[in-house]
């Protein structure tokens, strides 16, 4: 069943040649016919595309090629743009839109031989942490599909639970990859901001957004941003810093590294289960030989209202270009207003269109010193939190999301407590810092619970080594949901 | 809907039912009470955080590079006609 | 009560670069429409911003040009405002740190200079161009993204011949810096005019008036001429005005009020988060420091002052900047620049036209015109066969005096072999030496004209003249 293996595992085989490329593709192709009718990860693939890209490979592999993604494949969230494939971010706004270009993300993919495949679903624009707001209906947790599968890369998350992919390449502006990956049970890594390019990346919201790998393993989210992470000279935003070996880093031993519990985490609404895994998963990296200590942010309580503030408002004008003009499902009017008017209020979802309005408000005249300055002020205190904070630990460790999956529609109609419960994500992409959500138990419902690990702005390389040195020490991560 | 919003939603050119403009006034203004939560802080003199990256000078240097073709430019277009991209008539 | 006008102009001017300021597409005027775009002109989702250094560097020339300064810090904002041409539904500009600021520009109006302080000079991207047809509009992207520079003056203008003087000098200044080529049929300049007018001795500004997207400096004055004398009917017949944007019907001749939303002006500026700063060094600012040229202004005065040349010439050499280039090397050493002037300002330039070439193009060093000169004022040569010369020069590329000395040019002053061709053209030609001699002394003309064939133009046309009369007066 090669739609089951890990990245390393299937390059293994298919350099072996007891796989090829295509028996991998079509194996998970024919987990997506099994399953996804019950799951809704996927909203499009192209088989015929999909098999081709993994005859290319197989032709690489004979004539002995090696790259580290060659004949994988790899599922892409609706928001990466990839030359000649839908593009919707799972909104109706855009209609039938197909990408005339590659992503950096998806060229760095292409040069390491993957097999790209498949829109998969997440909440529209990726807003919001259920993927309840997708225009192609809600996906479903592989867990148990009456749970949501967390958001806004839920599609991603569930695509590598239910190995109907080996990995997936999705964004994190809030929480995007981590929380979902928590929720399904698989690995989400968010990188520094700066270290992926964000090119062909549809923006949500620009300062805080970032590419990033959901998988089934540590090494593999090691492997895939060995691939994604360096320099783009389209994006202003990214660092020119080298790219280290982060396969290397991971060296199992975690000896010597200092991790930080921070005392402000210990919120009202914390569920006792998650909070118990989160503590037995701290107490094994001590054993393992780190060092665990309590730290302070002060502003932790801040963090929510400040994102949001700077989310929307970028997310407001990002989202301006939706109008019907040059692309998108237009609806007609008799002036270029009442078309974008039409058009725009027929297109978003309402998610999408609270926060644009949110994001307008904030920004419009009479309220931005109140509002969006005074945020961006704050963005400014919490960032320095964490640099502190940073000072005296290498990591910090909390829960990724403070309760198990919830029931779809549980939430749907309370947007403001849908955002409470981004609390221990979002400080990590307004701070600009790198985050890793690993397996680290489950409910005794049966859903799976995420730990989750913070490191300073490029600390990929401590991140996942300790992130691998605790996988290696449990079992978590080889847990499948049983499907259908 | 508050003023202030529909002041929003004008300029943010939304459309919205009368039910939508109704539950989103609501819930929006829910959220600005929450996020009225920063002005317990005190934030004078502290510079504002743009990007979460401290770069400067990101630069291109001043050379071409293939732009889309004039098909691809166009073929996600609502409306066409003469290579333009067509929209309703503007009146200034 | 006697009124007085304040204007203040923004002029926004395309930049001279290769590409556009976010993308590799041409910065180019005239192509099929919608085919020097890309991903990122034409916003399609995903896509990101990356400056063009050397828009920058223009910028803050023309900053360097208009007396600005240029500070340590810039930064990019998204203004927001939705239009069809508009491909992101935000322009990027420059807020409240712009790339160059607090210059001036002088100028020459009526008799003496005038001086108009520069706000600011800060960079943005044009929009799309649009088509309006019976029943929808049409737009073309090719302009979107192209640098756009924003040259905001206080407003220290009085008249509208003195915004009309002032827009002159400015398109000067920035064609002579090559930071734009200042086409207005292109589109390249365009200007939004501000207008107010007050009694005379008030402080305080009164209503301002905003005419907008004017695309010629004639309308310009045209306009501002019209609004002044508007306003000031308004107060005197006790009226009020109101701060509003109007708009310049050319044919009608003039200005009436766009009733625009009063939302549209809520712009929602907020630094972009896609762009970082720009912080220039020390080192690029002296860089550009080193390609700032002599104002248009300026030259003219030292052209007079140097080499004694009458304004009109200055002039010409100020409008042709690398003609004027070419005059000063010319004429370096020169005892007679008028004379040098007078060569490139006339002979050079008609030849360059009639080859369709540039001073770049001449064979010849650019000191041979001062030679040639020099050959004419030493009785060398006459100006008849420096003409000549100056062919061989323009063809051959070889210097004036290998010329004379290989053809055989010399004048001839030698009284002995003139007075022979003399007495041959009076042999030849008894008929008008005898007018001469009873008194027709326009006959003289024509003898003179055969001594100058006779002698293949070399011989010294005074000489000639004063010998005929000796001959023939005897
Ligand atoms: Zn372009």
């Amino acid at each position: 069943m090669p739609h089951t293996l890990t990245i390393s595992q299937l390059t293994d085989k298919l350099a072996q040649g007891e796989l090829s490329s295509r028996e991998a593709t079509q194996s998970c192709l024919d987990r997506i016919a099994a399953v996804d009718g019950q799951l809704n990860a996927f909203i499009s693939h192209d088989p015929e595309d999909a098999l081709a890209q993994a005859d290319a490979a197989d032709a690489a592999l004979a004539s002995g090629k090696s790259k580290p993604l060659l004949g994988v494949p790899i599922a892409m969230k609706d928001v990466i743009a990839v030359n000649g494939h839908p593009l919707n971010c799972a909104s109706k706004i855009l209609g039938d839109f197909n990408s005339p270009y590659d992503a950096t993300v998806t060229e760095k993919l292409r040069e390491a031989g993957a097999v790209i495949f498949g829109r998969v679903n997440m909440d529209e624009f990726a807003m919001g942490s259920s993927t309840e707001n997708s225009a192609f209906g809600p996906a479903r947790n592989p867990w148990n599909p009456d749970c949501i599968p967390g958001g806004s890369s839920g599609g991603s998350a569930v695509a590598v639970a239910a190995d109907e992919c080996i990995a997936s390449l999705a964004s994190d502006t809030g929480g995007s990859i981590r929380q979902p990956a928590a929720l399904c049970g698989c690995v989400g890594l968010k990188p520094t901001y700066g270290r992926v390019s964000r090119y062909g990346l549809v923006a949500f919201a620009s300062s805080l957004d970032q590419v990033g790998p959901l998988t089934k393993d540590v090494r593999d989210a090691a492997t895939m941003l060995g691939v994604i992470a360096g320099e783009d000279k389209r994006d202003s935003t990214n660092v020119p810093e080298p790219v280290p070996d982060y396969i290397a880093a991971l060296t199992g031993d975690v000896k010597g590294l200092k991790i930080g519990l921070p005392k402000e985490y210990q919120v009202e609404g914390l569920d006792p289960e998650v909070k118990a895994a989160t503590e037995a998963a701290v107490a094994k990296l001590e054993k393992q030989g780190a060092e665990v200590k309590e730290i302070s942010l002060p502003h932790t309580q801040y963090a929510i209202a400040t994102y949001y503030i700077i989310a929307t408002a970028e997310a407001s004008t990002n989202l301006a270009r939706f109008e019907g003009v040059r692309y998108g499902a237009r609806v007609d009017g008799a002036s270029p207003e009442e078309m974008n008017r039409a058009t725009r209020g027929a297109g978003f979802g309402e998610e999408v269109k609270r926060r644009i309005i949110l994001g307008t408000y904030v920004l419009s005249s009479g309220y931005y010193d109140a509002y969006y300055l005074r945020a961006q002020k704050v963005r400014t205190l919490i960032r320095q939190d964490f640099l502190n904070a940073f000072k005296e630990v290498d990591l910090i460790a909390s829960p990724t999301t403070p309760t198990p999956a919830f029931k779809i529609g549980e939430k749907a109609n309370d947007p403001l407590q849908m955002y409470l419960s981004d609390i221990f994500t979002i400080s990590c992409n307004v701070a600009g810092l790198c985050g890793i959500s690993i397996p680290c138990g489950f409910s005794v419902s049966g859903l799976p619970l995420g730990l989750q690990l913070l490191g300073k702005p490029f600390g990929e390389p401590d991140l996942l080594r300790a992130a691998h040195a605790y996988e290696q020490a449990t079992e978590w991560h080889t847990k499948r949901p049983k499907i259908g | 809907m508050r003023e202030d919003l529909q002041h929003a939603v004008k300029l943010a050119r939304i459309e919205l039912s009368a039910e939508e403009e109704e539950r989103l006034g609501s819930q929006l203004g829910d959220i600005l009470k929450y996020v009225d939560k920063l002005n317990e802080l005190d934030v004078e003199g502290v510079e504002p955080t743009a990007h979460a990256v401290p770069l400067t000078n990101v630069l291109r240097e001043d050379e071409p590079r293939e732009s889309l073709s004039h098909e691809a430019a166009m073929r996600n277009a609502p409306k066409t006609s003469n290579g333009l991209f067509i929209v309703p008539k503007i009146v200034e | 009560m006697t009124y007085e006008a304040v204007i203040g102009l923004e002029t926004h001017v395309q930049l001279r670069t290769r590409t556009k300021m976010w993308c590799g597409c041409a910065n180019e005027y005239g192509a099929e429409a919608n085919t020097n775009v890309c991903p990122v002109c034409i916003g399609l989702p995903g896509v990101l911003p990356v400056p063009n250094a050397e828009a920058l560097r223009k910028t803050a020339l023309a900053g360097m040009l208009l007396n600005c300064d240029v500070p340590s810090y810039a930064k990019w904002d998204r203004k927001n405002y939705f239009y069809p041409d508009n491909p992101k539904n935000y322009q990027l500009t420059q807020l409240d740190f712009p790339s160059t600021i607090e210059g001036f520009v002088e100028f020459e109006f009526g008799e003496g200079i005038e001086r108009v302080r520069i706000n600011r000079a800060h960079l943005e991207e044009d929009v799309g161009k649009s088509t309006h047809f019976s029943d929808y509009s049409g737009v073309d992207f090719n302009r979107a993204g192209v640098p756009l520079l924003e040259i905001v003056t206080e407003p220290d203008l009085t008249d509208a011949d003195m915004a009309y003087d002032y827009l002159n000098a400015l398109k000067a200044i920035l064609e002579y810096g090559g930071v734009s080529d200042c086409n207005m049929e292109k589109g390249q300049v365009r200007c939004d005019v501000n207008i107010s007018v007050r009694p005379i001795g008030q402080t305080e500004l009164g209503e301002k008036v905003e005419i907008k997207n004017m695309n010629s400096f004639s309308g310009v004055r045209r306009a501002a001429s019209y609004e002044i004398e508007r306003q000031i009917g308004v107060l005197r017949e006790g009226g009020t005005l109101v701060q509003e944007t109007r708009r310049w019907d050319d044919a009608v001749g003039i200005t009436e009020s766009m009733r625009t939303k009063e939302d549209a002006h809520d712009y929602r500026y907020f630094p972009d988060p896609d762009l970082m700063p720009h912080t220039p060094s020390e080192e690029w600012i002296a860089e550009v420091r080193a390609s700032v040229m002599e104002l248009p202004l300026a030259r003219k005065q030292r052209l007079m002052a140097d080499y004694q040349l009458p304004a009109s010439d200055a002039e010409v050499f100020v409008g042709d900047a690398a003609l004027g280039d070419y005059f000063e090397v010319a004429a370096k050493g020169a005892k007679n620049p008028k004379a040098v002037a007078n060569w490139v300002m006339n002979n050079l330039q008609a030849k360059l036209t009639e080859t369709g070439g540039s001073t770049a193009d001449l064979k010849f060093e650019s000191s041979a015109i001062g030679e040639l000169v020099r050959l004419v004022e030493d009785s060398k040569i006459n100006s008849r066969i420096a003409q000549d010369v100056f062919s061989e020069m323009f063809e051959s590329g070889k210097a004036p005096a290998v010329i004379v000395e290989e053809k055989g040019l010399s004048q001839v002053s030698d009284s002995a072999e003139l007075e022979a061709f003399c007495n041959e053209a009076i042999e030849a030609n008894p008929g008008p030496a005898q007018d001469f001699r009873n008194g027709k002394e326009t006959a003289l003309n024509f003898l003179k004209g055969q001594v100058m064939k006779a002698s293949c133009g070399k011989a010294n046309p005074q000489m000639v003249g004063e010998l005929l009369k000796k001959i023939l007066g005897s």
